[in-house]
């Protein structure tokens, strides 16, 4: 079963996005900010993580660093939530080694087939 | 495939004004050059955004919109923080809450307030009248833009750099992505495969050229491709118009061979990419049928637990588990020689309950902060208001109390805050004058005092003026001038019903609730409400809550069979009455003297209609109660124990019921009635008008004997 | 994944306790109890239990059939003596007195309220069109209790609305 990691410090957008997963097959764990999105990282395997941008105690492109910097999160596809709609975030991202991004706000049509994009 | 997004607002609505809360608190401590506090600042009103943003709430994201865009300014240093600013900003988080409370309740907001502050926050931002770009760009539907609806042959070339695969993209999923817009023919390149020796494991030397037959547009493919952009070359050619209908135009045939853009543009996929989030959002506000449905669910209510809390109980059930599964072990097979076992299970059954009540209770709990949070900006409101210079201070913000308690006692509060601004501290000019400080102090106080919590609310002003209060109750006809009253009595005036000391009713704290208001709050929710003040010093209004509405401390009383409840917070005392002490006024109704009180006494199995043991107060055991400032003596066959109880309510499955406030079960599974103690003093003043008229008509009174209801 | 479709898969529960019942009978099921000497029924889905009679707490100031409340599992059920509502029969509480306690949905809440009877006398299975309606003269029963008659071998049985009778109680208050 694909597993994910939701990581978002809004309680509405992480159940929201956990819940389309669940619905659609996936297995999600959550997470409310990077630091808590890292350390369940290094205690389990995700085949996909999903996370904001702005949170507090770590941000997303902190964590995304963080991420490349596991030997098991090499290659795993992790995919940005940005509000900003210009390139800007989205390059600091990709910099930041995210493998793309959804832009808020979404609904779970578009982030399903965002999904797809990078996982079974 | 529908996910019900309207699931997901009550969180969203919770979350949200969390989130406002602290952008205020934060607004209020913000300093020059506090980057971590304007960053959180920040932080709530982008989460606020992208939450409404996905939700479907337009409103709230644009004017939340401009509120991030000032804040960000001050974030990145482009803009000191000006106080001017903060005041704007403090006004926004009003409307923002306007706003949700309008989504909340379902109902239309003030607009006006809305417009003017986002005027208002858009000539600071210099904007000309040009609306946010990302909240109300016209958006054209990429799919409708450019797709003739017509199938297509698209020719691909992607080459991608080699280290694409290491940000977690995979060819594979691209076209798979592109395999679900139509039908896709792969030929893969293999030329750039350097020899075996030389292979990188994590590097990607292939390239594709594909062929895709699809209806999609030129910026739809484009779109599968955004992710990899900078990291590929990408050619994408429109090879010929299938000709399914024969009416498509030749024009539009003749044009299609051109070719498109090379390689990856940034600013392209940007802009593609706000069309494509604003149709989207389209789509997630929920239709208007849904709506009243969704009002019920706002209505529920929730509370956000710790796990703490629930680990905990989940303790607590286990330990439950294994007394039970000890104790019917016992059951089994059980003889006299196990008793000593079976008290020492019992004990731990006893325990075990105990605490899992405390738990359960707990979880209703929440500290007192959250009432208390919204008293920075009042008194910052209030001190700019009043130019009164003032500083709060706010203790014991940790100390829980049961939710629906905390909601209810927020507007009191509120009132004697305000009550404190503008009659306790002085001016700063007369504090001058009397050696203070020119800055007054009010100090929020909450403590935990037995079952009870009691929250202080003082300043350090003028304290109240004795003969201020007594002449105002003598022009409102309350007192008569011959009254002597005693500085509790007089401080009492204050909760009478249209009484006010101001001189003129100002408009912080002249709103046409009174005191009278708040006592009434504080008393229904089972609390009492008391004033000390000292001239020159300060005053303190003192309240006494139970922590919670669920459980009750009661004494139980026994009336002829019935078991009754009264609670124990309104118990003044029990006594057995003396015979001197009774009197006997205009005609049947019953006094008992209690120190200097005259104490009406009211006999329960009369006022319900029951059989009771005694009909003869000297019998009888007295319990003499309080509410709404009215003592009176309940006449009860016996006293019994006292003890905690579950409040139930009546209402569920039959009416409210006069006199009575509730129900519960008692440890032999019966039920017990709960004495509504002001009802109750309701009930009696009926019932002695009506025996009047009664009386009246018949010319005639036919008993002597204390049977009927009494009182002043 | 369509979650909607998934959604309707979910068996409902209410659904498949009532199967055994709708594969024994045709028609309605009524729970018939006795009145003194008069037969009556109700609908039996909306029985929730049948108790032997215990004294209740009593509820001040309440009309005489209001017998008072009980505890069921930790619900507060008034109970609701129909002998006395309707003038039937002597009120006695025997070993043969039961409450039936009901359990009615009405458009804004759901009310569960005992009824004292004399006993409970048998299950009848009612096909709709066998209940003819009750004279419109006559009887200590008002007329918006009746649903209608049925007969059951030589008795006639009185169907009682359940809807009216979740309503029968709410008394002014004094």
């Amino acid at each position: 079963m694909t597993k994910v990691l939701v990581v978002d410090d809004s309680n509405s957008i992480r159940d929201m996005v956990s819940f389309t997963l669940k619905s659609a097959g996936y297995e999600t764990a959550e997470a409310k900010d990077g630091q808590d999105g890292l350390n369940k990282a290094k205690s389990t395997a995700f085949d996909l993580v999903i996370s904001d941008v702005n949170m507090p105690i770590m941000d997303g492109i902190e964590l995304c660093q963080e991420l490349r910097k596991l030997p098991n999160f090499k290659f795993t596809p992790i995919l940005m939530l940005t509000t900003e709609s210009s390139g800007d975030m989205k390059m600091r991202g990709k910099a930041a080694g995210a493998t793309g991004w959804l832009v808020k706000p979404f609904n779970p049509e578009k982030l399903l087939a965002t999904i797809k994009r990078v996982v079974r | 495939m529908s996910v019900d997004l309207s699931q997901f607002i009550p969180s969203f609505l919770e979350e949200s004004f969390e989130g406002l809360e602290l952008m205020e608190s934060s607004l209020l401590n913000l300093e020059q050059g506090d980057d971590e506090t304007i960053n959180s600042i920040f932080r709530a009103a982008h989460s606020i955004k992208g939450g409404a943003g996905t939700f479907g709430f337009n409103g709230v994201t644009e004017f939340t919109h401009l509120v991030e865009t000032l804040l960000d300014e001050m974030r990145d240093g482009r803009r000191n923080i000006e106080q001017n600013d903060i005041e704007i900003l403090l006004e926004s988080v009003d409307c923002m809450r306007l706003l949700i409370e309008a989504i909340r309740d379902e109902t239309e907001c003030d607009s006006n307030k809305i417009t003017e502050t986002s005027m208002l926050l858009e000539h600071t931002l210099a904007l000309d009248n040009s609306v946010p770009a990302n909240a109300n760009e016209n958006s054209v539907s990429t799919s409708a833009s450019d797709s003739d609806d017509a199938l297509s042959k698209w020719q691909i070339t992607f080459i991608p750099e080699h280290h694409l695969v290491q940000t977690g993209n995979d060819p594979l999923f691209l076209f798979n992505a592109l395999a679900d817009l139509g039908e896709l023919i792969l030929d893969a390149n293999c030329k750039e495969l350097p020899a075996l020796n030389d292979i990188d494991a994590e590097e990607l030397y292939i390239s594709w050229q594909l062929t895709l037959s699809s209806k999609a547009s030129e910026a739809e493919i484009r779109e599968v491709f955004e992710w990899v952009a900078d990291e590929c070359q990408l050619v994408i050619t429109k090879e010929e118009t299938i000709d399914e209908l024969a009416s498509i135009e030749p024009e539009a045939t003749g044009d299609s061979s051109k070719e498109a853009i090379i390689n990856g543009q940034v600013e392209s996929t940007a802009e593609q990419h706000v069309s494509s989030a604003i149709s989207a959002d389209k789509n997630s506000s929920p239709p208007p049928s849904e709506k009243t449905a969704n009002k019920a669910k706002n209505d529920l209510g929730s509370i956000r637990v710790g796990v703490d809390k629930v680990d905990s109980l989940i303790n607590l059930v286990g330990e439950l588990v294994i007394t039970q599964s000890m104790l019917s072990e016992l059951g089994n097979n059980f003889d006299l020689s196990k008793v000593e076992k079976l008290n020492a299970g019992l004990e731990e059954l006893l325990q075990n309950t105990k605490e899992l009540q405390e738990s359960v209770m707990r979880i209703r709990m929440l500290p007192i902060s959250f009432a208390f949070n919204r008293f920075p900006r009042l008194v910052h409101d209030l001190s700019k208001k009043t130019g009164k210079e003032i500083e709060l201070i706010l203790k014991g913000e940790q100390t829980e109390l049961d939710k629906t308690v905390m909601e209810q006692i927020g507007d009191p509060l509120v009132h004697l805050v305000r009550n404190a601004v503008d009659h306790g501290i002085e001016p700063a000019e007369v504090r001058i004058a009397a050696g203070k400080s020119p800055k007054g102090t009010i100090t929020l106080n909450a403590f935990h005092q037995g079952g009870n919590i009691v929250i202080e609310i003082n300043d350090d002003g003028g304290g109240i003026n004795r003969q201020a209060v007594f002449d105002k109750a003598l022009e409102k006809g309350i007192v008569d001038a011959s009254t002597t009253l005693t500085d509790t009595q007089i401080f009492d005036l204050l909760f009478e019903p249209g009484f006010s000391t101001a001189k003129e009713l100002s408009d912080i704290s002249g709103r046409g609730v009174g005191m009278d208001v708040v006592k009434k709050n504080i008393q229904s929710l089972g609390g009492r409400i008391q004033v000390e003040s000292e001239t020159g010093v300060g005053s303190t209004f003192r309240i006494n809550l139970p922590l919670t509405l669920a459980i009750l401390d009661g004494q139980l009383v026994k009336v002829g069979s019935e078991t009754y409840i009264i609670p124990l917070i309104t118990i003044v005392e029990s006594l057995q009455p003396q015979k001197d002490l009774i009197n006997r006024v205009s005609g049947d109704m019953v006094l008992y003297r209690l120190r200097e009180d005259n104490v009406p006494v009211i006999p329960i199995y009369s006022l319900f209609n029951i059989a009771s043991e005694f009909k003869d107060i000297e019998s009888s055991l007295l319990v003499v109660v309080e509410a709404d400032g009215q003592k009176i003596g309940l006449m009860v066959d016996d006293l019994l124990a006292q003890q905690q109880v579950v409040i139930k309510s009546l209402n569920d499955n039959y009416q409210q019921v006069e006199g009575i406030s509730g129900a519960t079960i008692l440890g032999d599974g019966s039920v017990a009635m709960i004495l509504d103690v002001s009802g109750i003093i309701l009930m009696a003043h009926k019932k002695s008008e009506l025996d009047q008229k009664h009386k009246k008509n018949m010319h005639f009174t036919p008993t002597q004997q204390i049977s009927e209801g009494a009182n002043v | 994944m369509d979650i909607q479709m998934l959604a309707e898969e979910i068996p409902v529960e209410g659904e498949h306790s009532l199967e055994g019942i709708d594969f024994i009978t045709s028609g309605e099921q009524y729970l018939a109890f006795l009145l003194g000497e008069e037969q009556y029924a109700i609908d039996i889905l909306c029985v929730e239990e049948i108790r032997s009679w215990e004294n209740p707490t009593q509820i001040p100031n309440s009309p005489n059939y209001i017998k008072g409340v009980i505890n069921m599992r930790g619900i507060i059920v008034p109970i609701v003596d129909l002998r006395m509502k309707f003038n039937i029969g002597k009120v006695t509480y025997t070993d043969t007195t039961v409450v039936i306690v009901l359990t009615v949905e009405t458009t804004d809440k759901t009310r569960t309220i005992g009824f004292v009877v004399d006993a409970v006398s048998d299950v009848l299975n009612v096909d709709k069109s066998e209940i003819k309606p009750a004279p419109a003269f006559g009887g200590y029963v008002p007329q918006n209790y009746l649903e209608g008659l049925v007969n059951a071998g030589d008795n006639v049985v009185t169907i009682l609305n359940v809807k009216a009778l979740q309503a029968v109680e709410p008394h002014k208050l004094s």
